[in-house]
């Protein structure tokens, strides 16, 4: 192989209508967490916020590859699971407000997005925590013989946790319909993987309880669509749990309070050198199934829907405070 | 019908598991093994392991995974052995089982019940003779409850599955071989309220789980001396039945609790305070409490039964509040 063949784009050996929506979600995430930030320094979104730009590959693809009935189980950085599911964008940014009419009635604010029709069972701000959780979720499934997967999404971070190592243990010894889907950003809030952990290798970590293991380029959109299709349809089939690594790269902070000094910044802008969007558009373009006018009627209408996801929020209803007490039990009645 | 508060539990769960395919029991050593106080003894042959589930001790993993089963459409019973291992599973039942609701905009409720054992008496030490009732009772989203009788024992487990929310059970460990009549009531059992266990007309003794007998045994004591004490079983630890302890607070003006938890921070403390704040007026001395010593629980039997609420420190708070002296 030459170098000048090395250089090529690789193909995009999936359907061209998929990859372009999987390319249009990306596009949507990207546009909806910028103004995201935007309007944390405007005080409109207060708490933490998490962006999950430069990740948005490993979420689109990996959704893309579940039915629409399967669960999902995320974690607190988790706007463009969301928005990849299909919930909302104004829903979603209602929520960020605090207004009624966010996917979770403002209770839960950008780190616990929560839609009971499209299956997601949360945006979890306790690392681990959704792995017992997702782990119960398959059982259930299992016990009342369905065939719907779960996804449980999580930070490498998460691994140093004894919720991942329970979980993968149960859903093995158990053989749930479980997906562990662990988006590995190298970074654990500040706390690089190599200074956290003895073994490194994370598939090694859950091939230890005899769980399947992959591992993907979370920067490629098809990679990742690639790798969580064949992991759920292993866990559809009834053979067990399977883990995937997506290697991804957030280029923000951790969160907006992170000063972000625990990393080189040529670190940052190699990694962005190789961006999810540019990768998939540039091998889109070099194969003839997308043009600059495309790309730019997709990234209009991108902000189009963030503009009116804003407007939907700004119009919003404050919940009365009369309604406080509310939803801590089912039958509470204010 | 006399019965044990242990055969009370187990007919309980035989009951759940018979009437309803969604329930199932998990937990450590509940199968095979026969649960380690026997409560579901013959279970495991009887319905099978899916239903009967050995868990490995990974008290976060599956507490975790029985809440995620609930979410899931089943009616999980998850048996933690004790309160004192149920602390590894503490993230899971506090961030998860009593937040999702609320977290939600309630779209998602937790139908998940979570047995455990709990209390001192055997000479188990430090580690194995825990009562943090009071830190699940301050947890909103939880209902918290202590069956100490044999009905309830054989009564709460029914409405505790039917909570569309999660249901803590603590079980008071000595109580499980005790006997009791087993009363024609016993499936009327709800989760709401407090029970006048003895009626009595000069203090009122609140107590729950084990410490229930113990005041029943001071209430004897002191009605041999003259002194009617009324004695109410919380049965609820969460929602306190704040209108059953006023009502007899009101009535004997005077109020001793008897808690097993440490004096600090105690359910017995809260339940102080809302008497304070509610009925205030109507005492004739202030409310006085029997806890355990705030030592970790000692080995040596007449260190843990000093360090324990015992019937004697009972009547003597009682007779202290009544300036009364020994007989």
């Amino acid at each position: 192989m030459t170098s000048h063949e090395t250089a090529a784009p690789k193909p995009v050996p999936i359907e061209t209508g998929l990859a372009l929506a999987m390319l249009r979600d990306m596009v949507r995430i990207r546009r909806f967490e910028e103004r995201c930030a935007d309007l944390y320094g405007q005080q409109k979104i207060r708490g933490f916020l998490h962006l999950y730009i430069g990740e948005e590959a490993v979420g689109v693809g990996a959704v893309h590859a579940l039915a629409t009935d399967d669960s999902i189980v995320a974690t607190y950085r988790e706007h463009g699971h969301a928005l990849a599911r299909g919930i909302a964008a104004g829903a979603i940014m209602a929520e960020m407000y605090g207004k009624l009419e966010g996917c979770s009635r403002g209770r839960g604010g950008s780190m616990h997005l929560f839609d009971a029709k499209a299956r997601l069972y949360g945006g979890n701000a306790i690392v681990g925590g959704g792995l017992p959780l997702a782990t119960g979720l398959a059982l259930a499934e299992k016990m009342q013989g369905g065939r719907r997967a779960t996804a449980v999404f999580f930070g490498e971070g998460a691994v140093a946790e004894g919720a991942f190592h329970e979980s993968m243990n149960l859903a093995a010894l158990w053989k749930l319909p479980v997906v562990f889907f662990c988006e590995n950003n190298l970074y654990a809030m500040g706390t690089a993987l190599a200074r956290s952990e003895s073994q490194t290798d994370l598939c090694a970590k859950a091939a230890s309880y005899d769980v399947t293991t992959a591992r993907a380029d979370g920067m490629d959109v098809v990679a990742c669509y690639e790798a969580a299709r064949d992991a759920v349809n292993r866990v559809r089939d009834g053979a067990g749990p399977v883990f995937v690594e997506f290697q991804t790269y957030r280029y923000r902070a951790h969160s907006m309070f992170d000063p972000d000094l625990y990393r080189d910044k040529a670190e940052i802008e190699a990694w962005k050198k190789n961006g999810p969007i540019h990768n998939l558009t540039n091998r889109l373009k070099s194969e003839g199934k997308l043009t600059e006018q495309t790309f730019l009627a997709i990234d209009a209408e991108a902000q189009r829907e963030v503009d009116l996801a804003v407007a939907f929020a700004e119009e919003g209803t404050w919940e009365s405070v009369d309604d406080l007490a509310r939803d801590v039990h089912t039958q509470a009645a204010p | 019908m006399k019965i044990t508060y242990r055969e009370a539990l187990r007919q309980a769960l035989h009951d759940a598991l018979a009437c309803d395919p969604r329930v199932f029991l998990m937990g450590e050593d509940v199968g095979k093994y026969g649960g380690s106080y026997a409560v579901s003894k013959g279970f495991f042959e009887e319905f099978g392991p899916e239903r009967i589930r050995d868990a490995p001790l990974s008290e976060l993993g599956f507490v975790g995974a029985g809440i995620g089963a609930a979410l899931g459409g089943m009616r999980p019973i998850v048996e933690v052995m004790t309160v004192n291992f149920s602390l590894l599973a503490l993230d899971q039942i506090v961030n998860t089982a009593a937040l999702y609701r609320h977290m939600s905009g309630g779209q998602f409720s937790v139908p998940v019940v979570i047995r455990m054992s709990t209390g001192a008496g055997r000479q188990l030490a430090a580690q194995h003779s825990h009562s943090f009732e009071n830190w699940y009772a301050h947890v909103p989203g939880l209902t918290v409850i202590a069956p100490a009788t044999v009905d309830d024992a054989r009564g709460m487990l029914a409405p505790a599955l039917a909570s569309p929310d999660p249901v803590i059970v603590f079980e008071h460990a000595m109580l499980y071989p005790m006997e009791g009549e087993l009363s024609p009531n016993w499936a009327k059992a709800d989760l709401c309220s407090a029970r006048v266990l003895r009626p009595g007309g000069d203090v009122t003794l609140i107590a729950y789980g084990g410490t229930v007998w113990k005041a029943m045994a001071a209430a004897e004591r002191l009605a041999s001396q003259g002194i009617g004490a009324e004695v109410i079983d919380l049965r609820v630890l969460r929602p306190l039945d704040d209108a059953t302890i006023m009502a007899s607070v009101r009535r004997t003006r005077r109020a001793v609790i008897v808690d097993e938890g440490w004096r600090s921070g105690s359910l017995a403390a809260e339940i102080m305070a809302r008497i304070m704040e509610q009925a205030f007026y109507d005492l004739d001395a202030p409310v006085a409490r029997v806890c355990s010593a705030e030592v970790p629980m000692p080995y040596a039997k007449h260190l843990e039964e000093a360090a324990l609420p015992q019937p004697e420190s009972v009547v003597a708070a009682v007779l202290q509040l009544l300036g009364k002296t020994a007989q």
